[in-house]
């Protein structure tokens, strides 16, 4: 009798081998797409980068510091800030700092206050799309608890459910001032080994991921895209 | 402006004329007569110009009223044409045939409160509201509060008072 229920069980049909985002064909923009260029997408999981040994691993925290360049993304209206920024009066290119125009040169995403469901989407997929090393700098006080978007039906009170944060800066709107300090925060941060946003991204991923997909609810992008 | 009105008034039903600028007028029409009054300003009164469409919710008279503002650019007057519909099944003509940039107004309009106008290309393609599940959120017995609280999660806040807190810090010997 047992021996008969073990070959019924055995007989289940074989587990779809493809990854989620191809099994849900509905919901991805990809869905009309024929098979060659479904691989313009990834959804290969994140890896925490590996650590090199102390001293090569300061030499690169040296260098990941005085090469920030920053993704020109424009999420709020904190984004404002970074344009004096760039003039000569702030001039944050003596700290080896630019703007950048796509996510893919970039290594420090800046939150730029408040951040709807319909940005946290471009947000998320942008985040994904720079490549490591990289880091997140939240300005305003939108992206740390709501400010005065507190009771918005569309907007998020908190940041870093969805993607890490590496340093905050407070403020209705902060002073270039605040942003530059910030930035120097980070550039501290990072030399000290502490600024640690993408490796702890990918270790609590599925945590972040639950979180994405609770308030996004027309998911219609791989789970990890780069 | 007031010539305007004086005509319109022969033609079709209208009343609640309010006056409120020299150059800016308000007048209710009918909801069926709305598109011959639109089109009537637009073609024989010099009304060439779409300022804007937007609804109010009176949900005490369970009714939606929606304003299309037109402008004159000879005369330099703005008037506005209110329209009130029923609520519970809200239901309007399409303007987008006079007005191309009137599909705009009602895509967001449909979004944002739920009319419904049929015909109106794109009407059910969300501007800002992706993937939104829920009722439409202008609507005013629609909780903006409440949603908040139960879909984004709080920071906890650690409150402190100034006068204290700056003694703690500055002065800790004291304490």
């Amino acid at each position: 009798m047992f021996e008969d229920k073990k070959d019924i069980q055995l007989q289940e049909p074989e587990q779809d081998q493809r990854p989620d985002w191809v099994k849900d064909s509905k919901t991805l923009t990809n869905s009309g797409l024929p098979d060659e260029e479904r691989d313009w997408f990834c959804d290969a999981r994140p890896t925490p980068a590996p650590k090199s040994n102390r001293i090569m691993e300061k030499f690169f925290n040296w260098a990941r510091a005085n090469s920030l360049w920053i993704l020109a993304f424009g999420t709020g209206c904190g984004a404002i800030e970074l344009r004096p920024l760039i003039t000569a009066r702030y001039d944050i290119s003596r700290l080896g700092m630019q703007p950048r125009p796509t996510p893919r040169q970039a290594s420090v995403f800046m939150i730029g206050g408040y951040v709807s469901i319909k940005t946290l989407k471009r947000i998320v997929r942008s985040y994904e799309q720079m490549q490591g090393p990289k880091f997140v700098v939240a300005v305003c006080s939108c992206a740390i608890n709501g400010g005065m978007y507190w009771d918005s039906y569309n907007t998020i009170k908190r940041i870093d459910e969805y993607i890490p944060v590496d340093v905050y800066v407070t403020g209705c709107m902060p002073r270039p001032e605040a942003v530059l300090s910030g930035f120097t925060k980070l550039k501290e941060l990072i030399l000290a080994g502490k600024a640690e946003g993408q490796n702890l991204y990918a270790e609590k991923f599925d945590w972040y991921k639950a979180n994405q997909k609770k308030i996004i609810h027309d998911w219609n992008m791989p789970d990890y895209n780069w | 402006m007031i010539d305007t009105i004086e005509i319109l008034k022969k033609q079709f039903e209208i009343n609640d004329l309010y006056h409120q600028r020299s150059n800016l007028c308000f007048i209710t029409g009918k909801k069926e007569q709305l598109l011959s009054i639109l089109q009537a300003l637009r073609d024989l009164h010099n009304y060439t110009h779409l300022v804007m469409v937007t609804a109010v919710d009176w949900i005490e008279q369970n009714q939606f009223q929606l304003t299309y503002l037109l402008h004159n650019y000879e005369s330099r007057t703005d008037l506005g044409i209110r329209v009130f519909l029923d609520r519970e099944c809200p239901v309007m003509a399409s303007i987008h045939h006079l007005w191309k940039q009137g599909r705009v107004y009602q895509q967001e309009l449909h979004e944002m409160f739920g009319i419904d106008f049929p015909g109106s290309p794109d009407q059910d393609i969300p501007m800002i509201l992706e993937g939104w599940q829920g009722p439409p959120p202008m609507r005013r017995d629609f909780d903006t509060k409440k949603y908040s609280e139960e879909t984004y999660s709080n920071r906890e806040r650690n409150h402190h008072e100034p006068e204290q807190y700056m003694k703690q810090i500055l002065y800790p010997e004291e304490n």
